[in-house]
């Protein structure tokens, strides 16, 4: 076993290479603008220069005489389309903010016109040959300028239903012995996958197919065709793969409805690549916060008062927030607790998903803080986590299904060397580098979601799966194909899986990390019925126990019943009893506790997750611990993490390999988040800045010198029927405060705001 | 993009005719409708920004044979305007006697960019200022000579704190150049009359009231070669940034030291990332000619390099942030062996 391919543990299934690594390492993998299209117009957007304001006028002349544009749209020619709700409130856009419908702008880089030309060139020439007037107001850009307006989540967001809180909290904080206070603010971020935000549309009389990189094929369908309103059963969404969505893709942008719009009415086929800085604009980010926490304890490090409040910025139309407090008021053992989340609206667009959404800024306050108090009480601020771990969430006192964050301190903190730390600050370095170690707790909760499956296995074994799910880089050919290999029992290699096509049967949303809990379940399910069907054929009923159907792979022994004198399933044996060629199933699973309407909800594109907090008598997370190592150098002050390792627990891990790499991504951008990314707004005109991969920093290479990811054994029954636990956003929560703790230890400086930039050192 | 032709000049000649050809008068080098083609690594980027929008495009890359040569030589080195950026950054005898100049290039941009781009191009390379790179800003007066400076007041944290005006305070962003300032380079220029030198301290402008002029060249005027007097061993380039590699300093400090027995007979000092062109600090450099250093001389002279720098409101920190890189850099050129 390679590093990259760590040995499976208990619970843990084999690190077998991706499903789709050679297709993606010798670029046969398709994306959506690669996908041939008959005879197609490309379309280049003009995006507003303003903020907040009305356009005035076109002066499109220079634009219409570039040789190739086929036509120019904007408010004044656009293609009519209804409104779709926000997702949070039912719907299935992003945003309820609608381009080209008026004169009105309403934020920065809005969608003003649509160029449309025989060459992406042309349309690209042309766009920048549109003349625009507008008349700017002065816009509102963020928590500082004037003109937003406050108001509690609750009341406003349908999903932000309560702020916990539990006992006494002003009470418990007055009597504390040690208290602490402290403010936390996080920046905008914006996610920049690999892949451009690219559409491409393409009408068979009424019928339309839509090649878009999405996180929810299904969702997307059934918007595009509200929006358009025609019957969703006219609307495919084709992508099967997806270069990186990190929540970016999770819910329907407006470009998508106003392609097909277009290509509607020319009748041809539209093909869409924007460019790196529209994506800042024409997509969702991670919203700033500002967040402040009080701590009360013991001096024994008990923890007795906690408050969080959150503030997050939002559009003047929609009321998105994350709301982390759900998880931090609920991750230690804390009797009194409060909280409140709040909405800033100002005039920008509306923000939205981005790995591990409530868990990145919130948790960046709640585990500076822990490390805060940890040093007021000259404590190990391990120690501290450990004094206050509990296996029951304290505000509605209900038990974790399983919880691992200890051991994954404790496997960690032997891995990295805790032990050799100087606890005092300033009190390591080497040459110019002045040293600090820092940890933090990492956690992201256990989701799930209703999907269904097909799968179909011909005599000779070869299987073929579909499912709408989504391969956004993580795995989930990968892992699904295990899934119907290990629960058929044929090779690997015999079985196909087909994602990414919402003709296929209907899977939740990639998000949330729901997807290898949920569609493996679904597809086990599957598999066990084509077992069932197949048993039934061959075996006299009596022959296997229920039992034994349902843990025997077809064409092995089953062990325990070879004393009773029965053989292994002979497959062909069975098709001949069943005087078929194929058997396919079709089924639909869904986890426990979710709602009635779970599968009418599913065939409408429409989320319902259940897991985490929400669940009805216990509360499900996947835990992990990370520590790191940073240098600060004294003369230049720059920043540097040359070690990040992190210990995981997240139930079965269904292949350790496409498992490890998904956590060191995280760990990776953990780092980016603490030390580099940052959205710079300028604050006069409510415009993003730095909206490109050369100012928007991400880590290179050189910045990431050696990242150790541990997979710690754990079985969860209580969670689904696969036990799996996602851990995709598990591992980019813990690290922004990890880094801030290291920098602490290394300079005795506490950075209460990210990123950390070497001007905010002082040493 | 717009659209633009596109001629290979297989002889320098023909790229200087095909150059002057197209050149208007009045108007500067920066807005040329035709413009050079080598690396492509600045000009192709800003062509697709709509930044620039040349009309012609001359290839010069076919000269690489006859501009291109690396000559160290023991009274100086010669290098061609069309080597690569990476080939220099690889040359052991410039590691060796430069290793300023060898670390500049080495620290700079890409593997992939160092690669493709030139010398040359390196030094002729435009500001990464935000609003000068997006065309959707009207007020850049380096871009709309007399539309005012949206960064004065803006974002502005990687801009410039030396040598600025009330026009523009965009950073020069090169490392390369401040070597070769530093160390007295020359530079070499073929244009209609055949080729001309002069210091390289001359090639670039300060902004002042016309930021849209950025250097002295003329349309029709390629950069052959750059000749550097002596060698420099005891040479250093330290960049500080705020990533490991493929970013522009924040601060950075070429420091060459001529020491005879503790005695700084000589010495030279060019700053980047905090000024709006090539900067020599002259009058950091003469307080350290004929003496022994120490701690106390290197904040001196750091002082003296930044006693003229105005910070805005996000980039003032490069001012303390200059002085201590300054300083550590010379006692890393100071306790260097060589």
């Amino acid at each position: 076993m390679t590093a990259a391919a760590p040995s499976p543990k208990a619970n843990m299934g084999q690190p077998v290479p991706r499903y789709d690594a050679a297709a993606k390492v010798t670029g046969r993998a398709t994306y959506a603008s690669d996908m041939p299209l008959d005879n197609p117009a490309y379309a280049f957007l003009v995006t507003s220069a303003i903020a907040k304001g009305r356009i005035d006028r076109f002066d499109l002349d220079e634009a219409k005489g570039v040789r190739g544009v086929i036509e120019i749209v904007t408010h004044e020619n656009a293609p009519k389309l209804k409104e779709s709700k926000l997702f949070s409130n039912g719907g299935y856009a992003g945003t309820t903010i609608q381009p080209l419908k008026s004169a009105d702008i309403a934020h920065d880089g809005e969608i003003i016109a649509v160029v449309v030309a025989e060459s992406y060139e042309a349309a690209r020439e042309a766009a920048n040959r549109v003349k625009v007037s507008y008349t700017a107001t002065a816009p509102s850009a963020s928590f500082d300028s004037t003109g937003t307006t406050t108001a509690a989540a609750k009341g406003q967001n349908a999903q932000f239903k309560e702020d916990p809180a539990v006992g006494d909290f002003a009470k418990a904080f007055d009597a504390a012995e040690v208290k602490l206070t402290a403010a936390y603010d996080t920046p905008t971020q914006h996610h920049n996958p690999m892949e451009l935000f690219s559409t491409s549309c393409a009408w068979m009389g009424d019928n339309l197919v839509i090649y878009e990189g999405s996180q929810f094929v299904y969702g997307l369908k059934h918007g595009v065709a509200e929006q358009l309103g025609i019957d969703a059963d006219k609307v495919r969404v084709v992508n099967p793969y997806v270069g990186g969505g990190f929540g970016s893709r999770g819910s329907m942008t407006p470009r998508t409805a106003i392609i097909a719009g277009i290509a509607k009415r020319l009748g041809r086929p539209i093909k869409l690549v924007p460019t790196r800085d529209q994506g800042f604009t024409i997509t969702t980010h991670r919203a700033e916060t500002r967040q402040e926490i009080k701590l009360g304890a013991n001096r024994d490090g008990k923890l007795l008062a906690l408050r969080h409040e959150g503030a997050e910025v939002s559009s003047r139309a929609d009321a998105y927030c994350v709301g982390g407090t759900k998880t931090t008021t609920r991750l230690y053992a804390c009797p009194n607790v409060d909280s409140l989340v709040s909405i800033v609206r100002a005039d920008r667009n509306t923000p939205g998903f981005m790995r591990s959404p409530p868990e990145v800024p919130y948790l960046f306050a709640l585990e500076s803080a822990m490390d805060e108090l940890a040093v007021k009480l000259n404590m190990d601020p391990v120690e501290l986590r450990r004094i206050n771990d509990t296996n029951v969430e304290p505000i509605g006192g209900k038990p974790y299904t399983s919880r691992s964050l200890m051991a994954c301190f404790d496997e960690a903190a032997r891995a990295f060397g805790w032990a050799q730390r100087s606890p005092q600050p300033k009190s390591m370095s080497d040459g110019d580098w002045l040293i600090g170690y820092g940890c933090a707790a990492t956690c992201y909760p256990t989701q799930m979601g209703p999907s269904a499956a097909r799968v179909r296995v011909q005599r000779d074994g070869r299987t073929r799966v579909e499912i709408a799910g989504h391969e956004i880089g993580t795995g989930a050919y990968t892992v699904i194909a295990q899934t119907a290999a290990e629960r058929l029992g044929v090779p690997l290699e015999k079985v196909a899986v087909f994602m990414g096509d919402s003709d296929l049967p209907p899977a939740p949303v990639a998000g949330g990390s729901n997807s290898t809990a949920s569609t493996c379940s679904a597809v086990m399910m599957v598999c066990d019925q084509i077992r069932q069907r197949l048993f039934k054929a061959a075996m006299p009923a009596q022959s296997l126990t229920d039992r034994a159907k349902e843990t025997v792979g077809l064409g092995q022994t089953p062990a325990t019943q070879a004393a009773k004198g029965d053989r292994p399933l002979d497959i062909e044996k069975a098709f001949d009893a069943l005087g078929v060629g194929v058997v396919e199933e079709y089924g639909e699973w869904k986890p426990e506790g979710a709602p009635l309407d779970s599968f009418r909800a599913m065939h409408n594109g429409q989320v319902r997750l259940v897991g985490g907090h929400a669940m009805k008598d216990q509360i499900a997370y996947a835990f992990g611990a990370e520590f790191v190592e940073v240098r600060v150098n004294r003369f230049t002050h720059e920043i540097r993490c040359p070690r990040l390792v992190g210990a995981f627990a997240a139930g079965r891990i269904m292949n350790p390999r496409t498992a490890r790499s998904q956590l060191m991504g995280g760990l990776i951008w953990g780092m980016s988040s603490a030390l580099l990314e940052g959205t710079e707004i300028d604050e006069r005109n409510a415009r993003y800045v730095n909206d490109n991969l050369a100012d928007y920093l991400v880590p290179v290479n050189a910045d990431v010198a050696g990242v150790e990811v541990i997979l710690l054994s754990e079985q969860d029954d209580r969670i689904n029927p696969v036990g799996v636990k996602g851990l995709g956003e598990l591992a980019n929560v813990g690290t922004n405060a990890a880094i801030c703790n290291a920098i602490h230890h290394a300079t005795g400086q506490r950075i209460r705001k990210l990123p950390v930039r070497l001007e905010n050192i002082e040493v | 993009m717009r659209p633009f032709s596109y001629q290979r000049a297989t002889d320098p000649d023909m790229a200087v005719q095909a150059l002057s050809a197209a050149a208007a008068a009045n108007n500067p080098l920066t807005q040329a409708t035709a413009q050079p083609l080598a690396g492509g690594t600045t000009l192709i980027d800003l062509m697709k920004l709509d930044v620039t929008r040349p009309t012609a495009i001359v290839d010069i890359n076919p000269l690489a044979q006859a501009w291109s040569a690396i000559e160290p030589g023991s009274d100086g080195l010669r290098l061609g305007a069309l080597a690569k950026m990476s080939d220099v950054a690889a040359h052991a005898e410039i590691q060796r006697n430069y290793p300023v100049i060898a670390n500049s290039l080495k620290l700079a941009a890409s593997a992939q960019l160092r690669n493709m781009a030139t010398l040359g191009g390196n030094v002729m390379q435009r500001t990464r200022c935000s609003y000068f790179r997006d065309v959707s800003y009207e007020n850049c007066n380096k871009r709309n000579p007399g539309s005012g400076c949206a960064a004065m007041d803006g974002v502005n944290r990687m801009h410039a704190v030396l040598g600025t005006s009330d026009q523009c305070i965009a950073t020069y962003p090169g490392d390369f150049a401040q070597a070769l300032i530093a160390l007295d380079a020359v530079v070499e220029i073929t244009g209609k009359g055949g080729t001309r030198s002069m210091s390289f301290a001359e090639l670039h402008k300060a902004p002042g009231n016309s930021p849209d002029i950025e250097t002295t060249l003329q349309p029709g005027e390629l950069i052959s070669a750059f000749s550097i007097p002596g060698r420099w061993p005891r040479s250093v380039y330290l960049k500080a940034r705020d990533r490991q590699s493929y970013e522009f300093a924040l601060s950075s400090a070429a420091i060459a030291l001529d020491v005879q027995g503790g005695t700084i007979r000589d010495a030279r000092v060019g700053l980047g990332g905090v000024a709006t062109m090539p900067w020599r600090a002259r009058e950091a450099e003469a307080l350290l000619k004929g003496q022994k250093f120490d701690e106390a001389l290197a904040q001196r002279v750091a002082d003296a390099a930044f006693a003229d720098a105005r910070g805005r409101r996000h980039n003032s920190f490069k001012i303390a942030l200059g002085k201590r890189v300054v300083a550590r850099a010379l006692q890393q050129a100071v306790t260097m062996e060589i």
